[in-house]
């Protein structure tokens, strides 16, 4: 309508143009709109990082110190006979902004020194010295991880961690990888009922079987131990079978039954026929069991209660944590530790991660 | 069954034979070797552990002296139903799930549509960026967000403050706040049920949308037409899981409250009252019953759930 009373719209107004406006309108909007949203879930991030390399002087500035680790600048200036330090300022002159060091500050004028030139002679400005910005300079302190790493004795946690996480990764490969391959190629009477059961186990509340196994383990002597911890997942467990079967089941049964004939017998198909195929598989299982060893925290809280030197990372921290709460660019420091080897691996390993959560998620 | 016939499947007659019969045999044999692991598991860490806590739930069972378990009738159930922290702590759990429970379904289902759009540039690189708090480890998650939600020098509050709201809430030291902080503490989970949904939206036919743009359908109604019922299985499953997930609530608010489930109880769940009166105190038969009791609301749900399913989750295959 607009169109016709205006001197040049055939061009624009064309269908190809209205489309492509319309379609960078489009395109302009949900990139906006996502942006906003990966800005906010990356906000505490930043929070982090910014406190873990603070001093313990900037945070106690509170609310209205600045957000990035930063110092206010103080310039020592020896005018012959002492040291002053002076304060730094942001100061406006000719339309330029200097970074000056204050050597008298009156409610009038203001003498500065010039930093870079300090025998020049002394500037004087007009103006209330309290309407200045005071200058600050980017300043990290980047001990703040050495002393956390050192405080919470890093490497015992690490190695504890790293024990736990890989035995029973080994322990839910062997026993994930038979029960799939029970699942996905034998025929068992009940086959089907019995992995309703084993996939109604996924949503079982973890609570209900709590007590009693904590019980038994106590009983024999394992509470305070690895044990717990380590033992069960050599039992297999719902989510690896679901896995390993979905992807056992895409693999040619003839390579089984070639290798039947050549007189191989189950266990010879399982290590000689279906693993050397499954390696994707496999090593994604791994690593989701790696990952839930690294950020188990309930079961090492109840099982090593009271044993220090046998805690993971996540106990360790959350005690760490808590003692050293009143300094909060340590306990951001030793959470930014505890998180970069599951980002590490997930990072390097994201293929596998990302179809391993759409397998055991969609086919279900 | 197979695709290539072999020696065994050729002739119906043969399989009748001996020999056939006891290679059967054999592979069904072998079958149940394979699969003792979680046979085995299954009995020993799952359906006893089941049985022997209902058992536990009539008991006055402690670890401080288990020989002295003397069965205490229906009393943990009667004092359950009397213990104003228990019922608290039911009711912060629903309220809390009740809460959270619409975030944890639709924030998945928004990331998925927009990285599904055609719209978004640099895909990969946004999928990665909202999955990647997913693997956070929950402790360093959470020492994160009490740090970000510092009611002072935390980040939400210095940009809340600079959009102008001058009295932003004390998330973690208000009981009213501190439900809403852990929701949006729970933004960061969201990257598996996102996975999930995006795969899923993947695998719509684009057949769908073509056919409705012929008949006018526009962009919103296409979505709850077509996508919303296409997803809803996946949808279903988000449910389930969150659910579930919510009944057992526990790291973030002990973490975050340093057990305690302050301000005033107002994060003080279910599973932190069982774990206090389990292991701190030791009176295993009655969070024996506790945890029972959770089980009981786990099942019904999961039955409401499912019996309702049939309305809303539209399965492609008829299945």
């Amino acid at each position: 309508m607009a169109a016709i009373s205006q001197p040049r719209p055939a061009v624009i107004l064309s269908p190809y143009y209205v489309k492509q406006l319309r379609k960078f309108t489009a395109i302009a909007l949900v990139m906006l709109f996502t942006s906003l949203i990966a800005f906010v879930y990356l906000l505490p991030f930043g929070n982090m990082v910014t406190i873990a390399l603070r001093d313990q002087e900037s945070l106690a500035g509170g609310p209205d110190s600045p957000i990035l680790p930063m110092k206010q600048i103080f310039y020592e200036y020896n005018d012959g006979q002492r040291t002053q330090r002076l304060e730094v300022f942001n100061v406006p002159i000719d339309g330029e902004v200097r970074q000056l060091a204050a050597l008298t500050k009156r409610r009038t004028s203001v003498v500065f020194i010039d930093p870079n030139n300090p025998n020049a002679e002394p500037i004087t400005w007009q103006g209330n010295w309290r309407s200045l910005q005071p200058a600050y300079a980017f300043s990290a302190r980047w001990e703040n991880f050495p002393e956390a790493w050192n405080m919470i004795n890093f490497p015992l946690l690490f190695r504890n961690t790293f024990i736990i996480a890989f035995v029973g990764m080994i322990g839910t490969l062997l026993s994930s990888i038979s029960v799939a391959y029970a699942f996905a190629r034998f025929p068992i009477p009940g086959k089907n009922w019995l992995f309703i059961v084993l996939i109604g186990t996924i949503i079982l509340p973890g609570q209900v079987t709590l007590i009693p196994t904590y019980a038994f383990f106590a009983s024999i002597g394992w509470t305070g131990t690895w044990l717990p911890l380590i033992v069960p997942h050599f039992f297999a467990n719902a989510y690896n079978v679901f896995l390993l079967r979905q992807f056992f089941l895409t693999l040619p049964r003839e390579l089984d039954e070639a290798a039947m004939i050549d007189g191989a017998g189950p266990f010879r198909i399982l290590t000689h026929v279906i693993v050397p195929q499954s390696w994707a598989a496999i090593i994604t299982v791994g690593l989701f069991h790696f990952v839930w060893a690294w950020n188990d925290y309930f079961g090492p809280l109840i099982y090593l209660l009271g044993q220090p030197d046998l805690q993971p990372i996540s106990v360790g921290v959350q005690i760490f944590n808590f003692r050293y709460a009143p300094r909060p660019e340590l306990v951001q420091a030793t959470s930014l530790m505890a998180m970069l080897l599951p980002i590490f691996l997930f990072l390097l390993a994201q293929r596998f991660f990302m179809r391993g959560v759409v397998i055991t998620g969609v086919e279900k | 069954m197979t695709s290539v016939p072999t020696p065994i499947s050729t002739n119906p007659i043969a399989l009748r034979t001996r020999r056939q019969a006891s290679i059967y045999e054999q592979q069904r044999r072998w079958g149940w070797i394979f699969l003792s692991p979680w046979l085995i598991g299954f009995f020993a860490f799952t359906f006893i552990p089941i049985v022997a806590s209902l058992i536990f739930s009539f008991t006055d069972f402690t670890l401080t002296r288990p020989d002295r378990i003397s069965f205490v009738g229906l009393n943990n159930w009667l004092k359950l139903f009397n213990d104003p922290l228990a019922l608290n702590a039911l009711r912060v759990t629903i309220g809390f799930a009740l809460l959270s429970l619409p975030v944890a379904i639709a924030l998945p289902v928004l990331l998925a549509a927009l990285l599904n759009s055609k719209y978004l540039l640099g895909k990969p690189f946004f999928r990665l960026l909202f999955y990647l708090p997913y693997m956070v480890p929950a402790i360093s998650g959470i020492f994160i967000w009490q740090a970000f939600l510092n009611g002072q020098t935390g980040w939400l509050n210095r940009l809340l403050r600079l959009m102008g709201i001058s009295e932003p809430p004390n998330w973690l030291g208000n009981e009213f706040w501190i439900g809403p902080a852990m929701v949006l503490m729970g933004v960061w989970g969201v990257g598996n049920a996102m996975l999930i949904t995006l795969a899923t939206l993947q695998g719509v036919p684009q057949e769908l949308y073509d056919a409705a743009k012929v008949d006018g359908a526009d962009a919103v109604k296409a979505f709850f037409k077509i996508t919303l019922p296409m997803i809803s299985p996946v949808i279903f499953y988000n449910l389930i899981l969150s659910v579930i997930g919510l009944l057992q609530y526990f790291v973030v608010p002990y973490v975050l409250t340093r057990g305690t489930g302050n301000p005033n109880g107002a994060a003080y769940f279910f599973n932190m009252h069982l774990y206090r009166t389990a292991f701190l105190f030791q009176d295993m038969g009655y969070g024996a019953t506790m945890a029972w009791f959770i089980f009981l609301i786990a099942i019904v749900l999961t039955i409401i759930l499912f019996a309702t399913s049939r309305r809303w989750v539209y399965y492609a295959g008829g299945e």
